[in-house]
């Protein structure tokens, strides 16, 4: 009987837990379909407002061209971090020699370094090479992150060495035994480190913030604060705009879940 | 690589300090705004990171017992705040506390309140609304840690502890804590880092130059250099300072999680 009630209790923790989790998402949702006038007053049904929220949206910002922007940055980030975060992982699982210990103290200590003490030198070398406003400019920073570095290592930690020593003999290339064999083994890894990226590139907001001065370049989390920035606030379409900010990493997030939790996984070892 | 360059960046920021002498760090006394964003950062992360790692520790060992039921569902919801951006989930919550939003809304028809409050001015309040935000987003994150530990313990040590008689608390501290401590010690650092570097979110719920009772150091740094007139050396000096306090307790949390 005890244990019947410590599971009852159990039970309806994870509920609440649960429903706390998921109540912002929904209003979220069932405000974007609302006036807002009704949101205030505490409707929490779906109404029947989201074409028109839709249309003052569209009429209040270039919601396509900030939508694309964050697609491409987000993209192109992603690509580019994956590339090179798993070739340094590589890197660090196959060769071994004395410095690599001290390179990776390096790369951890780098791990702390919080990224409001670079900005300004960041800002200003950036603004020096005339990278204001583009996307290499937003994505450079964060193409060669720690975490992902060791992410790598650290689920290459079981590589068998074998391959790539019979791979050597056989006169395959190191690049050839990076892409054909290395990859393919960390595709686990590799999907998790996307998605991570990619709510990472799709999410970032201080480095946008600072370097996308122009309007025509800005992201969807600078047009949400944007939304904000006057004295009445529209909750119907700050909602909708939220929603539609919410929705690419939502839909990778719940239909890559599995991938997600399988390659943290392997790599907490 | 790139790694190597951004130390490169770092040691041009000494050269830029060398200039100025210490007249910048003597400033750093002085400046009240400086003070309380550190004292506002220390709440947060005396308050916020316990409470969000200790619930995502109680959730993983609810999530990985073998004969939970729903066991997706449950995994799906308590995971889903992860996918917010940190903008749009500060701007939710500051519609949820906004004047006239729907927290002062229930309250008054509760009869719990007569007035609206104006929740995100209140210096207490304001700070509750900033470490709920948090962990709502990163309480679910969390938990994804712990469960990637949690699988890793061979289950025949919980047998073996039942076999001799020990109850499930017992199981939580005596095994479970003490086998997950390179976990425990590798999230709390994740956090304590993220707490430092707040700003997201608090520049969401406070646009503009911020209030003075969530402003963090972040967020400081981001007024002194970017906005009205930019003061890049005082900057620089509170880059250095918030590197030192972060070097400094990832340093105590390492001799810690060492010992304990």
């Amino acid at each position: 009987m005890k244990i019947r009630v410590s599971r009852v209790f159990m039970y309806a923790f994870l509920v609440v837990v649960c429903f706390l989790a998921a109540f912002p998402y929904f209003w979220m949702v069932s405000a974007a379909t609302n006036k807002s006038v009704e949101i205030i007053k505490g409707r929490l049904l779906f109404g029947t407002y989201l074409i028109e929220n839709i249309k003052t949206l569209v009429a209040t910002v270039t919601l396509g061209q900030i939508f694309w922007n964050s697609l491409r940055n987000a993209i192109a980030g992603t690509l580019a971090s994956l590339i090179i975060c798993s070739m340094a992982g590589y890197g660090f699982q196959i060769y071994r020699d004395k410095y690599k210990d001290r390179l990776i103290g390096i790369l951890l200590l780098s791990m702390m370094v919080p990224f409001a003490s670079i900005m300004v030198p960041l800002f200003r070398m950036f603004s020096q090479a005339k990278l204001i406003n583009s996307t290499m400019g937003i994505i450079l920073p964060s193409l060669s992150t720690a975490f992902l570095i060791f992410f790598f290592r650290q689920s290459s930690a079981s590589f068998p060495m074998e391959i790539v020593q019979a791979a050597r003999v056989d006169g395959v290339g190191e690049f050839g035994i990076y892409l054909r064999i290395y990859l393919p083994v960390m595709a686990p890894t590799l999907a998790a480190a996307a998605i991570v990226t990619f709510m990472n590139q799709w999410n970032q907001y201080l480095w946008p913030l600072i370097i996308l001065q122009k309007q025509e370049s800005r992201t969807m989390p600078l047009m949400l604060t944007g939304l904000t920035a006057g004295y009445v606030t529209d909750y119907g379409i700050l909602m909708l705009a939220v929603t539609i900010c919410t929705l690419p990493t939502l839909f990778i997030f719940v239909t890559q879940q599995r991938r997600f939790v399988a390659g943290i996984l392997g790599s907490v070892k | 690589m790139v790694q190597a360059l951004f130390l490169s960046f770092r040691s041009g920021l000494g050269n830029n300090l060398k200039f100025s002498g210490f007249r910048n760090y003597a400033r750093l006394f002085e400046d009240l705004t400086f003070h309380s964003s550190v004292a506002n950062v220390f709440i947060y992360l005396l308050f916020q990171v316990p409470i969000m790692l200790f619930s995502a520790l109680i959730l993983a060992s609810i999530l990985n017992q073998p004969d939970l039921k729903g066991k997706t569902v449950f995994r799906t919801l308590i995971f889903l705040p992860c996918a917010t951006a940190l903008v749009s989930s500060a701007l939710i919550f500051k519609s949820f506390f906004s004047m006239d939003g729907i927290i002062n809304f229930t309250l008054q028809n509760l009869h719990i309140i007569s007035e609206p409050k104006n929740w995100l001015l209140d210096p207490i309040w304001s700070k509750v609304i900033i470490i709920i935000i948090i962990t709502w987003r990163w309480t679910g994150y969390n938990t994804i840690f712990y469960m990637a530990g949690l699988q890793n313990i061979d289950t025949s040590v919980y047998e073996a502890a039942r076999i001799d008689g020990a109850s499930a608390s017992q199981q939580f501290f005596k095994i479970t804590l003490p086998l997950l401590r390179p976990v425990i010690l590798l999230t709390t650092i994740m956090s304590t880092n993220g707490t430092l570097q707040l700003f997201d979110e608090v520049r969401t719920i406070s646009p503009g130059t911020g209030f003075k009772s969530t402003i963090t150091i972040s967020q400081h740094i981001y007024n002194v250099s970017f906005t009205n007139v930019p003061q890049l050396g005082y900057a620089a000096a509170l880059s250095y300072t918030i590197l030192i306090m972060v070097a400094f307790l990832s340093f105590i949390q390492m001799k810690v999680g060492d010992k304990v």
